[in-house]
This record gives C-alpha cells, structure tokens and sequence, in this order.
C-alpha cells in the first residue's frame, strides 16, 4: 500500500513537471516573439547563425529539384514550340528594329557625355547566389540563398535576376541571406513611372501584385506603364526595371513585376556601392574635408 | 556486453526516428519549386508530422522537440521567431492530451480532428503574425494551404505509418 501511494505521488510529480516545462515553453515561445518584435541584435544572430547550419542541407536538397523543374519546364516548352517560335520572330523583329535605335542613341549618348564630362556610375560588384529555401508566401515573401557574407553579401544591396530588381537583402548569415522580395509586406522601394517620371513608393503587401503607394502629384498613371526605381533615397541606382502597371482600379495601382516568385533559381546580389534599402547597419559617418581637399580627393 | 551496446546504439538510433522524419518533413517543404501557382504554397507537412507523433509516440517527440522543429520553422521561413514554435508546441499538446481518444479510432477520426486542429492552429498563426506585423495579411493563400493539407494528409499518415512499422515495431 505504502508503495503504491510512493509510486503515485511520483507519477503526480512528474505530472507536474511536464505541466510546467509547457508553460514555461509557451512563456518562452511569447518571449521570443516580443525580443524578436524589438529587434535584438541576438536575436538576429541566433537567426542567422542557425540559417547557416542549415544551408548546406537545404542546399543539397534543392538541386535534385531543380533538375526537376527543369525537365517539367522543358516538357512544357516542347508543347508551345511552335506558337513560341512565332512570337520569338515578331519579338526579334522588333528587338532587331530597337537594336538600331539604341545603337543610335549611345553613340549619341557618348557625344554628349563627352560634351558635358559627365561623370560615369562605377561598374557594379555582384555575387550570384542560388534559392536555396522558400516555404511558401502565406506570411511573407522571402527566400534563403546561399551567398552569405563570406562571399561579400551586405544588408540592403539590391538582388536582381537578369536585370531586374526582385528584391534587397534583408538578414545575411555567414554563408547564408535573406532575400525580402519587393511583394513582401515590408517591403517598401522608391519608384518612378518610366514616362512620366513621376515619383512613388511601392509596397508590397504579400500579394503577387504590389501597391503604388504616395503617388506624387495627380498623375494619371495607365495600364501598361513600366515602373522602374527612383534615385530618391539612395538606395538603388536610379533606372532598374521593376515592372508595368497591372490595374487601376478603386485607386488603387497594382505593378506586376517582370520576374515571377516561381522563376527565381539564381540571383544576382549587386553591390552600387549605395546606402541601401535597410539602415540596419548605419554607414560611417563621412569625413569631414576641407574644401580645398575636396577637388583633388575624388580620384 | 557487445551486443548490449549495439543494441542500445540500434534503439537509441530508432528512436532519434520521429524527431528526424518531422525536420525531413520541414526542410522537404522548404525546397523551393519552380511550378508556377504552385510557388509559394506550402503544405503544413511539419504540423502533421508533430500531430502523428503526438498521438502514437509522444515519448519520442515530446513538446520540446515540437518547440525546437516550430522555431526552426520561423528561421527558415522568415515569420517572426516564436510563432510556430507556440503553434507546434500547443498543436503537440493538444493531440498528446486527447491520444487516448484517439488510439484505436477510425482514420476518418484522426483526418478530422486533424481538419479542426489544423484550422485553429492556421487562424493561430495568423493571428499571431498579424499581430506582431500589426498589419492584417491577406488570408487567401492560408486557406489553399489548408485544403492542400487536408488532401496530403492520408499520404503522409501512410508513409508515418509505415516508418513507424519499420523502426519502432516493439511498441
């Protein structure tokens, strides 16, 4: 008998001590959410640190899936040969007709720049960088490369595929990063409207199709009208396409991007030698020149 | 003394097996796929891995470990660290406290509670982010997870099944 109530209250306590590890999981889960909400840079740490450990798994697993994408691609392609063929020969002959104007604008470009001793934009550094992880869009629009800052990747530089902006850097581990695609609801870049030059900020709100917010002035904005990145800001170079107005409706602009969630294999994290987008990592601050300095230190 | 070791080697190895199929679970899911509409949708395969376990083998993957996957989960998924991390942990206690009530039910039974607690831990989860973002995400793609969850489920449940009949047929 006397044993049997020993057993029992031993069965009791350990009870309890799992009641308690629960609770004080769940405190702990909630805690983790406000550190995370305050932007602790532990916190960031601990994130990135682990992200690394896992890149080279998600790394492996990703390239067998890629290969069959590839093949599900191709297929695909082989179904709309034909019709693809005929719309890649009436795009080349318009391709072929812009060729001739754009030949005749840079070497008009090259008179002026000669006339004016313009200045020219330094040639960008880049790192390309593979998807490695992406679990889905419902919460947010980000992915896992595996380009981290050993392979030079800093917070805020802009991620392009082919010559579009998809999105800047917004957590960089040591082998691993996280790309914030323009979509995600943090997301928020300078624009202009290619045409009219009118100034915006696009906002993503986790939609395939993000908002034209703060529209400058009372444009009128159409359909069809490119949006390409403003040099307000300082954040991206001024000109990098974005992608065309999708809808007007209700007042409210939607951009559809160039490049697609689902397109994204690899990237190119493109040092402009810019603040960025994220002032995370506050830049130093300038020296202070003297004037006199100032024209000979330029070189 | 050999074998004996051996042995314990062999079942502790076994019995890394629950925790080990989930995180494969998790990090299967994180594999980007290039399908377009398919992008960006991502089944909650994790939560039924810890739902599975919770019911058959809660010994082997005890609430902490459920915490550990769910906190692994917000790293790689970029949500805010602890959402699905509380989400699993609650979604572990809730099934290891009613397993009783469902050891030796139909499948039927565990699809549909597995429907209920997959709903409130979706509906959880968005709560949680929205809070934490103070901004009301869009709860579309949350509902084509939730039937594309709903329609994996049996497949996984039988392949669950099946590796536990493989490594942990003693219990």
């Amino acid at each position: 008998m006397k044993q049997s109530g020993a057993v029992g209250r031993l069965a009791t306590l350990r009870l309890l001590a799992q009641r308690f590890a629960f609770v004080s999981l769940v405190v702990a889960a909630f805690a983790l959410m406000i550190l995370g909400k305050a932007d602790i840079v532990l916190i960031e740490r601990v994130r990135t640190s682990v992200a690394d450990a896992v890149a080279p798994i998600l790394d492996a697993l990703s390239r067998p899936a890629a290969t069959v994408a590839e093949i599900s691609e191709s297929i695909r392609e082989l179904a709309s040969l034909r019709a693809e063929n005929a719309r890649l020969r009436q795009e080349n002959q318009r391709l072929l007709h812009w060729q001739t104007v754009a030949r005749r604008l840079d070497a008009e470009n090259a008179v002026l720049h000669e006339h004016l001793n313009v200045v020219t934009d330094a040639d960008a550094a880049f790192v390309t960088a593979r998807v490695i992880g992406d679990l889905g869009s419902a919460y947010g629009h980000s992915m896992l490369l595996n380009a981290g800052s050993r392979d030079g990747v800093r917070k805020g530089q802009a991620v392009l595929s082919g010559e579009t902006l998809i999105g800047y850097i917004a957590e960089v581990g040591d082998r691993s990063s996280r790309l914030l695609l323009l979509t995600d609801i943090n997301a928020k870049i300078p624009v202009v409207v290619e045409s009219s030059r009118t100034r915006a900020i696009l906002t993503g709100d986790n939609k395939a199709r993000p908002k034209l917010n703060y529209v400058a002035g009372n444009p009128s904005i159409s359909v069809g009208d490119r949006i390409i990145t403003a040099a307000s800001g300082a954040a991206f170079p001024p000109g990098l396409p974005i992608g065309v107005v999708a809808s007007t409706t209700d007042g409210i602009i939607r951009v559809e991007p160039f490049v697609q969630r689902h397109e994204l294999e690899y990237v190119a994290i493109v040092d402009f030698g810019l603040g960025g987008i994220l002032p995370f990592e506050k830049p130093p601050m300038p020296e202070r020149r003297r004037r006199g300095a100032d024209a000979g230190g330029g070189n | 003394m050999k074998p004996s070791v051996w042995l314990r080697m062999d079942s502790w190895v076994r019995h890394l097996v629950p925790f080990g199929v989930t995180l494969a679970m998790l990090l299967v899911t994180a594999i980007p796929i290039h399908l377009p509409g398919l992008a960006g949708m991502v089944p909650m395969l994790p939560m039924m891995g810890v739902y599975y376990w919770a019911i058959y083998r809660p010994d082997l993957l005890p609430a902490w470990l459920a915490f550990v996957i769910g906190l692994l989960y917000d790293i790689i998924s970029g949500t805010p660290l602890g959402v699905n991390a509380l989400v699993l942990l609650l979604v572990q206690g809730v099934a290891a406290g009613q397993r009783r009530f469902f050891l030796g039910k139909s499948f039927m039974v565990s699809w549909w509670a597995f429907g209920l607690l997959a709903a409130s831990a979706s509906g959880g989860t968005w709560v949680l982010v929205t809070v934490l973002l103070g901004r009301a995400i869009d709860p579309t793609p949350l509902f084509f997870e939730y039937l594309l969850t709903m329609g994996l489920f049996p497949i996984l449940t039988w392949a669950l099944a099946r590796t536990q009949m493989a490594f942990l047929k003693e219990a």
